[in-house]
């Protein structure tokens, strides 16, 4: 938190290298600052998920779904929940908001690289999803029994940590497609579906039969079968070919979020 | 540090920029010297915030040619020079006063002290505010030690005192002195005479996105503060009256007579004086923006 005053005696190069790197931490700093304050994050975040486990978990966390036990179960799903609002709302509102009040144009008169403004939102992102994902578990901890393992508790969480990828693209995407206003709206509109259609809120046997033949293509359920999988209660494909799904829709959705993030900047800069 | 051979600070070679058939700025050429103050006059909507940001890089150009001491604008050798505050940009509302400005600092290579830059704005009693409960004049000034954090050669200044009031306005311009006097080269746009008088070693007037008029500011003020003596007369020539006392200029056009003067008393007084014959007689102007209008005429 100290002041970065160098000597005037300082190497140009790296000074500027020290420089670079300081922003970068800080600026992460910042971010999750900025996201911690605002007390509808956190709601959403930590109180929703708590809540639709007490509501719908609770009562039947001991029977039986997949082969283990139903509070077992609904860890990935929740989890990936947790981590996908966390990736979607963490990066992609912010955005939307800095655009709008031209923060973003303040910024690019300044010295920072381009790569800090996204690097430190990435990160914040994950770091976000991981506590309140790590929260999520201690509260299923404590509330329902349910007990993983120390060791499955950590693999679970670096699981969602991966799962999370495409949708901190996706946030980036939409947080450069529509603005202020739209943008909770917006990644409402894809999440909660999104966590319905992939089986996170019920499971994939128990969906409807549109919902089954969609669920295959969605990212979010192969985000849960990397979860499900690692707790022994996955799905026929290998993980493999889930994690090759993770990976082409967080291609799919940085090459969009590049697209109009291009966009914008042809307008604020035109 | 700043020898002759040393690029511009500030060049600008005919920029224009046009958004389909409107021109906002037209053919505007604009240098700033090493150490010098030089205020951006006009109205709004006269082309001085875009021109600042073609000089910026932060509009494309339509036309034209921009360099930040001799590099693009938006290259890293210019920014880290560069201390810039701008008119329309927001900051994170939930961040503290003391985040933002080391945020900033950590952007450049040899900042100065956050408590120096904060004090500097006069905001060292706010420094654990955040900044959504800043007041507009608080905020303006948090965008000036933003400005000056980087310990910048050269500061833009975009319409600075928007949102002060008097006193505060009256402090800030110290500020913007102590800067100069540090050999700091400033660039600031304004649509207060008053300011650009105030601050400034040079003024370049614009309006409706062209260059108007460039002078130091009592040249400046000589030529905006007059007043047009207006009146029908039938019989006289336009030499007569510019030999009037006080006439900087005289039309005459359709028997109705224009004199441009700063001393209208001593002007009229003389005119009733003389064998001229004059009627509808009517004493006008002296606000800025008819000035504006006159000189772009």
């Amino acid at each position: 938190m100290s002041s970065t005053t160098t000597t005037p005696a300082a190497l140009p190069a790296a000074s500027a290298r020290r420089g670079a790197r300081s922003a970068l931490l800080y600026a992460v700093y910042c971010e999750i600052m900025k996201t911690i304050r605002v007390p509808m994050f956190a709601v959403s975040l930590f109180v929703l998920p708590a809540m639709l486990f007490s509501l719908f978990v609770l009562p039947s966390v001991h029977e039986t779904q997949n082969g283990v036990s139903v509070g077992n179960y609904t860890m990935p799903s929740f989890g990936i929940y947790v981590v996908m609002m966390a990736g979607v709302f963490s990066s992609g509102i912010p955005i939307a908001n800095e655009r709008g009040m031209k923060w973003n144009l303040l910024l690019r008169a300044t010295p920072m690289k381009l790569w800090t403004y996204f690097t430190s939102k990435v990160i914040m992102s994950l770091l976000i999803g991981a506590f309140a994902a790590a929260f999520f578990f201690a509260f299923a901890r404590i509330t329902g029994g349910v007990d993983l393992g120390m060791t499955m508790w950590l693999k679970l969480l670096g699981t969602l940590m991966v799962a999370m990828l495409p949708f901190i693209a996706l946030g980036l995407l939409i947080g450069y497609a529509v603005g202020p206003q739209a943008a909770a709206g917006v990644a409402n509109l894809v999440v909660l579906p999104l966590s319905f259609m992939s089986g996170l809120f019920i499971p994939y046997d128990s969906l409807p039969h549109f919902a089954k033949q969609i669920a295959p293509y969605l990212p979010a359920y192969h985000a849960g079968q990397l979860g499900w999988h690692l707790i022994g209660a996955g799905d026929d494909t290998s993980v493999a070919v889930h994690l090759l799904w993770i990976a082409g829709y967080t291609a799919i959705f940085l090459v969009g979020a590049i697209w109009f993030y291009r966009r914008d900047e042809g307008k604020t800069f035109g | 540090m700043h020898e002759s051979a040393q690029p511009l600070p500030v060049s600008l070679e005919h920029a224009s920029k046009r958004y389909g058939t409107i021109t906002v700025v037209d053919d505007f050429s604009f240098v700033a010297h090493p150490g010098e103050t030089v205020a951006l006059l006009g109205p709004n909507g006269a082309g001085k915030t875009t021109s600042i940001s073609m000089m910026l890089g932060l509009k494309h150009m339509s036309a034209g040619q921009a360099h930040i001491f001799g590099h693009a604008p938006i290259s890293t050798a210019a920014r880290v020079r560069t201390g810039i505050m701008l008119q329309e940009s927001g900051l994170p509302s939930t961040l503290k006063v003391r985040e933002i400005v080391e945020l900033f600092s950590r952007f450049y290579p040899h900042p100065i002290s956050n408590a120096e830059a904060i004090e500097a704005a006069m905001l060292t009693e706010k420094t654990e505010r955040r900044i959504a409960d800043l007041s507009g004049g608080e905020r303006q000034r948090l965008y000036f030690a933003l400005a000056i954090i980087g310990e910048p050669d050269l500061l833009f200044l975009d319409e600075p005192t928007v949102g002060m009031d008097v006193t505060a306005r009256g402090i800030f311009w110290d500020r913007i002195r102590q800067m100069h006097a540090r050999g700091k080269t400033i660039v600031l746009t304004t649509h207060y005479l008053e300011e650009a008088d105030a601050l400034a070693d040079r003024i370049v007037v614009m309006n409706k996105g062209v260059q108007v008029a460039e002078g130091t500011p009592a040249e400046i003020k000589a030529t905006v503060m007059g007043k047009v003596v207006r009146f029908r007369t039938p019989s006289v020539n336009a030499a007569t009256l510019r030999a009037l006392p006080g006439v900087d200029d005289a039309t005459l056009t359709d028997h109705t007579a224009e004199l441009f003067t700063r001393t209208p008393e001593v002007t009229v007084r003389a005119l009733l004086n003389s064998p001229t014959e004059v009627q509808d007689l009517e004493v006008t102007g002296g606000t800025l923006e008819d000035a504006f209008v006159r000189l772009t005429a």
